[in-house]
């Protein structure tokens, strides 16, 4: 009972603040603050099939496509489609495909889920780093597809004029009923469950577990959260194009986790904040820099630089990230029981 | 599709195969010794036709650049061994493929820094872009070359595999490492080798499609390498021979395909990947693989 009462104050606090941010911030770091708030709603998904699941995949730029393109179709007026498919004439169905902004992003990640649970038959069938170059290629397969469909996706064009519904009101309630349903889901059941494939598939299967179907479950979950986050960042940036969606997508969430710690909710949050912010404060690093007087010039993909240097080091220094497979709670909750005894 | 067309596209399909292969022998002994998906390999490829065009910029003769770009690329690879995967041959798996995706993003973004991410025109010397016609059929040398330089690689390195002592070492570790190293064997100068001889090979196969295709951009070896990986898986991984026949089915595939449903070209880089799901779903060792928990070349 008094933990049910101090989650629904701290869900309520972080819903007024969200009103208070939405309301009060000025744009330039409301726009950041927008974009740690889609980030952390691909990260917590993609937390949910690669730490707590543990099945290596390196599919979300696939799945994040889905879902923006599916949401962006829904939310363009009709007559902006007419004009705006250049290449071909449209397929009726895309000009006939309208909703509001809640049923557009839900349909987005139910495409994601479906095209998951699709796919979860080849999928599933390896283990291991071949799960991640056939994850990896699925992620390249969405795109060369989306590439090649005109008549859906007008090509290497890509969609503009989405409208821009996707406020931080939208991304900061998104992303907190994300972050409370993962850690339901990670505390129920089937979260159980999926830890237990993590640490041993064989010896989950005979437990008694049916690891194929948690899997699929774990990776349909995963998807639709990363279908709906697509959906915000198409609405957020207003203009998407195939090539936002590649492995560069999947690199800068796979370097949130890993520095998060894999498996670890709490460590996303914190993650997400720290790299989407370094991002940003990082942002010097490919503008021109004056040392000692000596102009170096612009340098764009300096960051990357940086944070590929940062995941080596921590791959190879601090392979548990912030917070290992523990959350926030846990860490606090032993370090008080230290004290005590 | 008359004859000459054909013969054409078959040419086509030998020298583009045989990059595939060259880049795909790189994978496969990686693979047969560590069990890692080496993603840095395909950059090592993009390192090896930088390393020409920044040799040859200097004012090098073009052979000459060449020599330095593989043996330049050796030392990357090798690099790349010792730093970023030696120190964690105990630690799980997913933590060396995440090591080796990031090692794969740094060598990219390092070259972007550098060169910038506009393709650059690879100065391949005029003696070797001539071309030959036969009829209606136009040869290119290097379709010619590229073949026979493979088939001369192949040779060699199935000699070093099983006909010298190194070559039983790498077979041997393939096997298990830890028993390898109870025997005597320096284990971590063999996989030095090993890394060594794959990042010359890569880096040949760079070269050869930088003349191919005549520009470089530091991306370049994400695609070919992702596909040439692919063609390892087909062949069956930990196969040297697998590799180049898996190489060259992949080649001719996407020749041939594209060349006989134009309306498809645009997709011809997701095949690798339908293959590669095929082959993993009904044969998962691939063609020449034997048992994936034992590779032995």
């Amino acid at each position: 009972m008094k933990n049910l009462i101090i989650k629904t104050l701290m869900i309520a606090s972080t819903l007024g603040l969200i009103w208070y941010a939405h309301h009060n911030m000025d744009p330039y770091p409301l726009s950041i603050l927008n974009n740690i708030g889609i980030f952390v709603i691909l990260a917590l998904s993609y937390n949910l099939i690669n730490g707590v699941t543990g099945q290596f995949s390196l599919e979300p730029n696939g799945f994040v496509a889905i879902g923006a393109y599916m949401t962006a179709i829904f939310l363009i007026p009709t007559e902006t489609k007419i004009d705006m498919y250049a290449l071909v004439d449209p397929a009726p169905i895309i000009l006939e495909m309208q909703a509001n902004f809640l049923p557009a992003l839900l349909a987005g990640g139910l495409a994601s889920t479906f095209i998951a649970f699709m796919i979860s038959v080849p999928v599933f069938r390896v283990r291991g780093d071949y799960l991640a170059i056939v994850t990896l290629g699925f992620g390249f397969i969405i795109k060369i597809f989306a590439m090649n469909t005109p008549a859906y996706t007008n090509g290497a064009m890509g969609l503009n004029d989405i409208p821009d519904y996707a406020n931080f009101l939208w991304i900061g309630t998104i992303g907190l009923v994300t972050f409370v349903a993962m850690i339901n889901i990670i505390n129920s059941r089937f979260g159980r469950a999926m830890k237990a494939i993590r640490d041993d598939e064989d010896a989950a299967t005979a437990m008694g577990v049916n690891t194929y179907w948690i899997k699929t479950l774990a990776f349909m979950t995963s998807a639709f959260f990363e279908g709906v986050g697509g959906g915000l960042l198409a609405s957020f940036i207003s203009t998407i194009a195939p090539d936002q969606f590649t492995f560069l997508l999947t690199f800068q969430l796979l370097i949130i986790i890993v520095l998060g710690g894999l498996g670890s909710m709490t460590g996303t949050l914190v993650a997400t904040i720290l790299v989407m912010g370094g991002m940003e404060w990082l942002r010097f690093l490919d503008s021109n820099m004056n040392i000692f007087g000596y102009d170096t010039g612009a340098h764009p993909g300096m960051r990357m630089v940086v944070f590929a240097m940062l995941l080596i080091t921590m791959m190879l220094f601090a392979r548990k990230g912030l917070f290992g497979d523990r959350e926030l709670t846990d860490i606090i909750k032993s370090r008080f029981k230290r004290r005590k005894s | 599709m008359d004859l000459s067309t054909f013969l054409q596209q078959l040419v086509n399909g030998i020298s583009l195969g045989s990059m595939y292969a060259l880049i795909a022998i790189g994978y496969t002994m990686v693979y047969g010794t560590l069990r890692l998906i080496n993603f840095a390999h395909g950059d090592i490829m993009m390192v090896g036709a930088f390393l020409v065009y920044l040799a040859v910029a200097v004012g090098l003769p073009f052979p000459v650049a060449v020599l330095v770009a593989i043996a330049g690329s050796m030392a990357v690879g090798v690099m790349t061994d010792k730093i970023a995967y030696k120190p964690l041959r105990d630690a799980p798996k997913i933590s060396l493929l995440i090591t080796a995706i990031g090692i794969s993003f740094f060598l990219e973004n390092l070259f972007n820094v550098l060169f910038g991410g506009v393709p650059k025109a690879f100065p391949a010397p005029g003696y070797l872009t001539i071309s030959f016609k036969l009829g209606d059929v136009i040869l290119p040398l290097m379709v010619i070359v590229i073949p026979v330089i493979t088939v001369l690689i192949l040779g060699a390195v199935l000699w070093v595999l099983f006909k010298t002592k190194y070559g039983m070492a790498i077979r041997a570790l393939a096997f298990d490492i830890p028993t390898v190293k109870l025997m005597g064997i320096n284990a971590d100068y063999i996989i030095s080798i090993v890394f060594a001889l794959g990042s010359a090979l890569a880096a040949i196969g760079g070269i050869f499609y930088a003349i191919s295709y005549p520009s470089i951009d530091p991306l370049m070896g994400v695609i070919v390498g992702l596909k040439a990986f692919a063609a390892a898986v087909l062949g069956g991984i930990g196969s040297v021979t697998g590799a180049v026949l898996g190489g060259f089915i992949l080649g001719f595939t996407e020749i041939f395909v594209v060349a006989l449903f134009p309306e498809l070209g645009g997709y011809k880089d997701a095949f690798a990947f339908f293959f590669l799901i095929l082959v993993l779903l009904f044969k998962p060792t691939g063609i020449m693989g034997k048992d994936l928990e034992r590779g032995r070349f």
